[in-house]
């Protein structure tokens, strides 16, 4: 439990049972006045934010989360599963996933969070390696990294890449931004 | 920075000189800090810090001094954020004969002197918002303002709760900026040490001034009636007792200097860090105070 002195950028705190990472704060007291705590708030499940402004007699929950170390390690229809070291399964769905389900490569490390024991969300390392199946052939000798195209990599997930980039070759992905990092090897 | 504080400090203290004010220093550990709802003293040994120095400050008008100012640290427990330190700068000064408008066209005399002398000039520049600070204050009635940024007048139907929380959120960020603005006459239930209007009794003599949007000072006409005093400081004890907070003893000294006569007076606390914060176009107190909490 905590209470409303106790809020700051970063806390991770509960309201009616959903998540949420305080990402602003502000402690505001008008003159004479009672001690206000603003907050704006992001749902560490759908990512939307809110404001709320809490008082001194406020408290407002701990959640309960669990960031758990685990491999990837097959797909099944729209579930994908993971594994820890003491070969422990987890299922997680596709739209907890989100892009990052395009991301995934076998035996991949990833942490993953869990709210009340279910997966809420799934952090990929910074950089995942992908093979192109399908582009336009690019240009000879055009080594550009300004001008790009469109490429296709496993999973259908559509990827702007230089033109230099065939199809075949593997590339490094920024898992953050979901975009082009640079060539690994060609095809 | 720190030549600028010392600037803004030395002009403060000019200021008073010249208009015969004697400056004066009264106790920071002390007994019994004056009882208000919302503000709550740090404990020192078997006494307390003082939040003000206002109970000292009024008990030397009662014993025959006319105009008093002191400039010294103050302290508040749990109160930290980009306006706010645990540990703070506050200017007050006291006059007898006087009421809230005297002290008002007395703070415009000391703001114009201290940018002055600070800056070389009567504008500032705050967070790129251009605020001309001389010649005119605009003046808004709490309940005007209420009216206007929130939609209910609080001076007709007391809501303390609402009161708060649409200040914050709702008035205080959309109060004008191009001119310092003063908020006058608030609801009696939020007079803390204020005389009722005398044509009005549903509110108290006090004002607040805003500089960019952010609270500078408040100042009020001294209660001096002794037996109000002494009702309201009680009825302060109880609803803190009741919100399970700390309750301070009633300042029997103070009480005292009241029935022994307290003349006519009206005095003001200005937040020095505030003022220099916003000379200094900071952001916020941590980038003016030389050393502060974490």
């Amino acid at each position: 439990m905590y209470s409303a002195s106790d809020l700051r950028k970063g806390l991770r705190v509960e309201i009616d049972g959903v998540p949420f990472v305080i990402t602003d704060f502000n402690f505001v007291k008008p003159g004479k006045g009672a001690s206000i705590y603003n907050c704006r708030l992001k749902n560490m499940i759908t990512g939307a934010t809110l404001t709320r402004s809490y008082r001194s007699n406020d408290t407002l929950n701990e959640p309960k989360l669990e960031e758990r170390t685990m491999r990837y390690s097959y797909k099944d229809g729209d579930e994908y599963v993971f594994i820890d070291k003491n070969f422990e399964q987890l299922t997680v769905r596709a739209e907890v996933l989100g892009d990052n389900r395009f991301f995934l490569v076998e035996e991949i490390e990833v942490t993953i969070l869990l709210h009340n024991d279910a997966p809420i969300g799934v952090e990929l390392p910074t950089f995942v390696e992908k093979t192109i199946v399908e582009t336009e052939p690019g240009a000879r000798g055009n080594t550009a990294t300004n001008v790009l195209k469109p490429a296709k990599i496993e999973g259908g997930y559509e990827i702007q890449v230089p033109l230099f980039i065939n199809q075949g070759d593997v590339i490094r992905i920024d898992t953050r931004t979901g975009g082009y990092s640079d060539r690994v090897r060609t095809a | 920075m720190l030549a600028l504080r010392s600037r803004i400090l030395r002009a403060i203290r000019q200021f008073f000189d010249a208009r015969g004010f004697l400056e004066v220093e009264t106790p920071v550990r002390i007994a019994a800090p004056a009882l208000e709802l919302h503000i709550d003293a740090m404990p020192a040994g078997d006494a307390w810090l003082r939040t003000s120095p206002e109970l000292h400050m009024k008990r030397l008008l009662a014993a025959g001094c006319e105009r008093v100012y002191q400039l010294g640290p103050c302290f508040r427990q749990g109160e930290r954020g980009d306006r706010h330190h645990p540990e703070f700068s506050l200017l007050e000064w006291y006059r007898t004969s006087a009421d809230y408008l005297d002290i008002l066209a007395e703070t415009k005399a000391l703001i114009a002197a201290v940018a002055e002398a600070a800056l070389g000039r009567t504008w500032i520049k705050y967070r790129r918002t251009h605020i001309e600070l001389m010649p005119v204050w605009e003046v808004l009635t709490v309940a005007g303002a209420f009216r206007t940024f929130a939609g209910w007048n609080p001076v007709e139907s007391f809501d303390a709760d609402r009161f708060d929380l649409d200040m914050v959120n709702k008035v205080e960020p959309n109060l004008p900026t191009a001119c310092p603005v003063v908020l006058m006459d608030y609801p009696a239930a939020v007079a803390a040490l204020a005389r009722r209007k005398p044509e009005d009794p549903r509110v108290a003599e006090r004002w607040e001034l805003y500089i960019g949007g952010i609270e500078i000072a408040n100042a009020f006409s001294e209660l001096t009636d002794p037996a109000e005093q002494r009702a309201r400081f009680e009825a302060c004890a109880a609803e803190r007792r009741a919100l399970g907070r700390p309750v301070y003893p009633l300042d029997e000294n103070f009480l005292a200097a009241l029935e022994s006569g307290l003349p006519s007076a009206s005095g003001i606390a200005l937040g020095v860090d505030r003022l220099v914060m916003l000379l200094a176009d900071a952001a916020s107190l941590d980038d003016v105070l030389p050393f502060r909490d974490a």
